[in-house]
């Protein structure tokens, strides 16, 4: 067995197929069977430098729709995969800057078509800059494939408003995401971002505060290990491995990270992105909302 | 009335395409030197807020104005690296009258839309503070 391997294997993932290493990466990177992604909050930092053979997925440009407040659909999925050159049997590994918080989004987004052959490089663009290893400025270019893509189902890892509410009158569990002034509702939007902001502040009743971040260890960003994020989500949030849960945040990014850490991570079957989130349930006449 | 520097270097943003853009954008990001602690406090009167790459401001007087010397102490910070030093070179030691008014969107037209709330929040609070400390003749957190 390896050691990139065992090091994962160590940490006692449900998953641990869902997560690589950074030295694991480093001896891939011509691998034809991979296509290596770099997704960031930051604009720049692809341009400024990337992982060779990497490509760009921007969240804006590359996932959303530009009109409507939704995904991409399969036509602009299956645009988006030809141009990269994959293919149905391609193994996607995402890796990004903020503790991989955009790379678990387009993960996300990716399982929204089915494409489930995804990895997540532990502790992301940090450890991979932290450890001195190489960057480059060069683009690379893969040969346009005919990839097609599924269409898009939304309904195994997406909750919709709706879903939210016969989730909550079923009892099942919620987990915000936010951080805790977000979650008591004495912020109501970031300063000067009122496009995601709220007309009431709150949480969905019945849900568990934790914020995302608190999953990986801030020195490096790698995730903390399985017995760090039981004690975290299950401990102290009452989550058990067989709940249905739903996780939201304020426009479903955060939350997706934390999808990622119950669904992979800690194996759980049932969870769903509620991508709406606090700024479409905060601004919904009649929702209720608990302070 | 924008600082005559700042509005020149928006006026040249706004013909560059979001690749040239960048690119002129990492470019003054790698220009970019910090400042050390003897230079720039890292205190609490100096951090920007809800900047998540530690950003401080520490100020002096230059010109009509204030030197405007933003101290970033995360490596990979490369956006608030590029914002520093527009705000630097363009700000500094202009009329405190116009840099007293200038507004947090001009983040927008500098970096484009596309930036995420947290992103957004960080680099217009370092304008935000900017602006502020022309207003008060020194650091000020908003």
């Amino acid at each position: 067995m390896s050691a990139t391997l065992t090091q994962i294997l160590e940490k006692g993932y449900a998953r641990p197929e869902a997560l690589v290493t950074t030295e694991w990466l480093a001896e891939r990177l011509d691998d034809p069977s991979i296509r290596i992604v770099e997704s960031n909050e930051d604009p720049l930092l692809y341009v400024q430098g990337h992982i060779r053979n990497a490509v760009e997925i921007d969240w804006v440009r590359d996932l959303n729709d530009p009109l409507r407040r939704d995904y991409l659909d399969a036509a602009g999925f299956q645009a988006l995969l030809r141009r990269i050159g994959a293919t149905s049997e391609t193994i996607f590994v995402f890796y990004g800057d903020k503790n991989n918080w955009w790379a678990t989004y387009a993960a996300w987004v990716f399982h929204l078509f089915g494409h489930t052959n995804v990895r997540i490089v532990d502790g992301g663009r940090l450890k991979w800059v932290k450890e001195g290893r190489e960057l480059t400025k060069e683009v690379p270019t893969f040969a346009p494939t005919d990839y097609v893509a599924q269409p898009r189902n939304d309904e195994r890892f997406r909750a919709y408003r709706d879903d939210v509410l016969r989730h909550l009158n079923a009892g099942n569990k919620l987990i915000d995401v936010r951080s805790p002034e977000e979650f008591n509702g004495t912020r109501l939007h970031m300063e000067n971002y009122p496009n995601e902001g709220a007309l009431r502040g709150g949480h969905i009743p019945g849900a568990k505060s934790v914020p995302w971040a608190k999953a990986v260890n801030p020195e490096d960003g790698t995730f903390l290990s399985a017995d760090s994020l039981k004690a975290l989500y299950e401990e102290t949030a009452g989550l058990e491995s067989t709940d249905d849960v739903v996780v939201y945040c304020r426009i479903g990014e955060r939350s997706s990270h934390t999808w990622f850490v119950l669904r992979y991570l800690l194996g759980y079957e049932n969870v769903r992105n509620y991508d709406g989130s606090w700024t479409e349930w905060g601004n919904s006449v009649g929702l209720p909302i608990e302070k | 009335m924008k600082p005559a520097k700042l509005q020149a270097v928006l006026e040249d943003l706004s013909v560059l395409e979001r690749t040239e853009r960048i690119e002129y954008l990492i470019a003054l990001g790698e220009e970019y030197r910090n400042f050390s602690p003897e230079e720039v406090p890292r205190d609490a009167t100096c951090r920007v807020p809800g900047c998540e790459s530690e950003v401080y401001l520490g100020v002096s007087p230059l010109g009509e104005g204030l030197r405007l010397k933003f101290a970033v102490d995360n490596p990979q910070g490369i956006s608030a690296m590029a914002l520093a030093t527009i705000l630097d070179n363009s700000l500094s030691g202009e009329p405190l009258s116009q840099v007293s008014e200038i507004s947090e969107d001009l983040i927008y037209d500098i970096f484009g839309r596309d930036l995420s709330m947290g992103k957004s929040m960080g680099l217009s609070g370092m304008v935000r503070m900017a602006r502020d400390s022309a207003r008060y003749g020194k650091p000020l957190a908003s």
